[in-house]
């Protein structure tokens, strides 16, 4: 906090699992070109500042917030809406921040069902009185606290307004220093509102060095039924693969070791919604009719295809499921926040 | 009664909390150490396909991904039934080591060191990893930065992924070693072992030739007499990738030797209301509550544990250095092996021994023939049921269990993770800390925080994923209020 004009740097992690920060640190020895750019103003694994002072700070006291993990928690909301306040500008940092990410998959269940499996159900958990994790619970000393735990998970957009997005699962070490660098450097930002940053503008495919031939399909396999053809698109061969409809950045790290993208650098520009974009870009690989046949001749062909594909919801919207339509539907008719709150899960 | 609240601790800033209570006397009553999260991993993962397991539960922890992406690859060797070939396991043996040695090294310099090598008493802002470097030289720094580099770069070439590999599968591994690659890996091989050497004798200079430090790994504050849990090998000695688990109890007597898919019949889990984190225990004793001693089932499984489990080590030169520990703090043999050392503290030296032997067990396995087999993957066809896969995280003993319908679709997950093993022994380290170190009219200084902290940092506990990763002091605020919850005293330490 010393006073000398630098810009205040923050970083913090909601229901995340710790992956953005090692990327962050595997920009390597350029981290100290940040610690000479900034000052760090909170970032609870790095340095030693606490909640109490960023409550302490004046409204739009930290220039730049990079913030990582879905809300999954009331703590993780009251966080959201904390660093919002003090932050100029608040970036949503990977993909659990960005469309809820892998833990968001947990919106295809319950809390009531998670609480279940966890503490009553698991075949190694001993506990016959059915005892829960309480919010609030007395010991012998007295009383304890914990977070209120949701009954979903959102992303940091559907908390608090976001200026910037970083996406991937966690961002590539290249992407988030080229970021920081313009930013060190005075370069100006594009205009906030959700805008994406440190990602490219085409799709997976086009920086990936597998080799396509317009091949179609009759079948989906899964990764482990087939050993692919090295050097040849995943897709063509029958691999799923979500990089037709995944945002460039990565540099196609995954396709480029024989395994199948699942989009974590999240939607194209202008898409809503990654799964239903993946759907109609499979249309031009699946190999069933011609151009001239009826769509009702074409509807059960596609669908005998498609039913190779196991676990499409899980699949399809892996990293994006907090922002799919299906999930915004559900919110929605819940109006909004308030309400999503509201039905947080009261143990 | 009044309360000590360490809330929020940083680098679990939001993730941990301890409330210390006082009695009357001003003596500690009790300690909490409480979990404020969870993911329900255990639970959406149901009706996924199994193979995507090891790029899902990746994300449980970005700090030791590979960790449970390898966990999560053997259980799906056993749910499908597919042996992989001995060139597979010692790929992916040789990957788990290099995350290892980056992994155990970033811990010792960023995390547990700073607290010996700088002091436990130095200023909060000189107790991180830049006041390391200042103590010991740049020079030193430029090598823990060059051995986090060289390795992950192994982990990347090998895994696909610098954070979140997803090389593995049934049976399998993605990617081969190419001739070129293993002459690369051979020379970073090479440098670990050197680097491993190093550690140690860094370790013996600072911290073994001062007798306050000493004196203090030694102190009853620091000492709990558990079960250890440990990966062994036929020999006996400690093994990171596979083998069997041995528990042994505060004596050092064999409690139970099992195969990893047995571990339901040897280990439960204990629930509390006033945390997320569930608390494992030894069945065969079962759970006595937050105690020590042989009738409790609380157990550890850390790398100061893996060596009181084992009968050695299985290469010569961290042979040496486990022998040089053992005999350094008093250790007794008896029946041929070593008794357990209970120190907690102890354990940043074991951590550093397992260094120096993933390092040997990389150079072993660079330079095996086998080792650039470029056939690394076969189909799969048979029907998949039931799979336990277990490894040895660098916190403790991880263990993946699945079930499956017979197209391979999850019917029930079921895991114990690193960390979650020493939750008990962690919390009763911090109690333990306490009660040593808060006495009726104690002033609490910054120092006497730091040394409540260092008891769970030995554990360098996973809860804090990121804790280890990066330089830094954790910063405390103790509030101590009355009974009626007012504020009476009031101590921070940290921020600038």
């Amino acid at each position: 906090m010393a006073g000398n004009g630098k810009p205040k740097f923050a970083m913090y992690w909601a229901a995340s699992c710790g992956g953005c920060e090692i990327a962050v640190l595997n920009i390597g020895d350029k981290i100290l070109a940040v610690d000479e750019a900034f000052d760090i103003a909170f970032w609870p694994c790095a340095a030693d500042f606490k909640v109490k002072d960023v409550e302490g700070y004046p409204d739009g006291y930290i220039d730049l917030c990079l913030f990582n993990g879905g809300i999954r928690t009331s703590e993780n909301e009251e966080m959201a809406h904390l660093l919002r306040r003090k932050s100029k500008v608040l970036v949503a940092f990977g993909s659990c921040a960005c469309e809820g990410g892998i833990p968001a998959l947990a919106n295809l269940t319950t809390a009531e069902a998670i609480f279940e499996t966890a503490y009553i159900n698991s075949i190694s958990t001993d506990n016959p009185k059915r005892v829960l994790p309480q919010p609030v619970s007395k010991v012998a000393e007295g009383e304890l606290h914990i977070p209120v735990f949701y009954d979903r998970v959102r992303s940091l957009d559907q908390v608090v307004p976001v200026d910037y997005v970083i996406p991937g699962c966690p961002p590539e070490p290249h992407q988030i220093w080229a970021v920081l660098e313009a930013i060190v450097s005075g370069a100006p930002l594009p205009a906030p509102g959700s805008t994406i940053i440190g990602a490219g503008k085409v799709s997976v495919c086009d920086e990936c060095p597998l080799e396509k031939h317009e091949k179609t399909i009759m079948r989906f396999y899964r990764p482990h039924e087939i050993v692919p053809e090295p050097g040849l698109c995943l897709l063509e061969q029958g691999l799923f693969c979500m990089g037709p409809a995944t945002r460039s950045g990565c540099n196609a790290r995954c396709p480029r070791v024989g395994i199948g993208c699942r989009g974590c650098y999240g939607p194209l520009d202008g898409v809503d919604d990654q799964g239903a974009r993946m759907l109609s870009a499979l249309a031009s690989v699946l190999g069933v009719g011609t151009l001239r046949d009826e769509e009702a001749k074409l509807e059960p062909m596609i669908e005998e295809v498609m039913k190779t594909l196991v676990d499409p919801a899980g699949t399809l919207y892996r990293f994006s499921m907090a922002h799919s339509l299906l999930q915004r539907a559900r919110v929605q008719t819940g109006n909004s926040t308030q309400e999503v709150s509201d039905e947080a899960h009261q143990h | 009664m009044k309360r000590i609240s360490i809330d929020p601790i940083s680098r679990l800033e939001g993730h941990g909390k301890i409330e210390i209570f006082l009695d009357d006397q001003g003596n500690v009553a009790n300690a909490y150490l409480l979990i404020p999260e969870l993911r329900g991993f255990e639970q959406f993962c149901v009706g996924r396909p199994a193979e995507e397991m090891p790029r899902i539960t990746t994300r449980i922890c970005g700090v030791c991904p590979e960790a449970h992406h390898m966990a999560s690859t053997k259980a799906l060797d056993a749910l499908y039934h597919v042996e992989p070939s001995s060139a597979v396991k010692k790929v992916r043996e040789f990957f788990y080591s290099a995350f290892y040695v980056t992994d155990h090294t970033t811990h010792f310099y960023a995390l547990g060191g700073p607290d010996f090598v700088v002091g436990p008493d130095a200023p909060p802002a000189e107790r991180n990893i830049l006041g390391v470097v200042h103590k010991v030289g740049v020079e030193i720094g430029k090598q823990v930065i060059d051995c986090r580099i060289r390795n992950h770069h192994i982990i990347e070439e090998l895994g696909g992924r610098g954070v979140h590999p997803v090389a593995g599968l049934p049976g399998g591994w993605s990617k081969a070693i190419t001739k070129e690659m293993q002459q690369e890996f051979a020379e970073i091989s090479r440098q670990n072992v050197e680097f491993g050497l190093f550690s140690l004798k860094l370790f013996e200079d600072i911290v073994l030739k001062n007798k306050a430090y000493v004196d203090m790994i030694l102190s009853d504050t620091y000492t709990d007499r558990t079960y250890y849990m440990g990966t062994v090998d036929a020999n006996n000695c400690v093994n990171f990738y596979d083998g069997m688990i041995r528990v042994v109890d505060p004596e050092g007597k064999g409690f139970v030797r099992y195969h990893p898919r047995e571990y339901v019949t040897h280990i439960a889990e204990h629930v509390e209301p006033w945390t997320y984190l569930k608390f494992p225990y030894l069945r065969g004793v079962g759970w006595k509550g937050f105690v020590d001693g042989k009738g409790s089932g609380v157990y550890c499984a850390t790398p100061l544990s893996r060596l009181n489990a084992a009968d050695g080590m299985a290469t010569p030169r961290a042979q040496e250095a486990y022998e040089k520990m053992y005999e350094t703090l008093g250790s007794k043999k008896r029946d041929g092996r070593y008794q357990p050392i209970h120190y907690r503290l102890a354990t940043h030296w074991a951590r550093l021994i397992e260094v120096l032997y993933a390092a040997e067990r990389m150079v072993e396995l660079i330079n095996d023939p086998e080792i650039t087999d470029p056939n690394l993957r076969t189909p799969v066809t048979s029907t998949p049921d039931e799979g336990v896969g277990c490894v040895e995280a660098p916190r403790g003993t991880l263990t993946h269990h699945y079930w499956t319908d017979e197209k391979g679709i999850l019917t029930r997950v079921n895991l114990i993770v690193g960390t979650t093993n020493n939750y008990a022994p962690i919390a009763m380290s911090i109690r333990k800390a306490a009660q040593g170190l808060i006495k009726k009219g104690t002033a609490i200084t910054d120092g006497v925080l730091n040394r409540i902290e260092m008891a769970f940092r030995a554990y360098d506990p996973c809860i804090a994923c990121a804790t280890h990763a990066l330089p830094g002091q954790m910063p405390l605020e103790v509030i101590i209020r009355d009974a009626q919850h007012h504020i009476v005293d009031r101590v921070v330490r940290g921020g600038s």
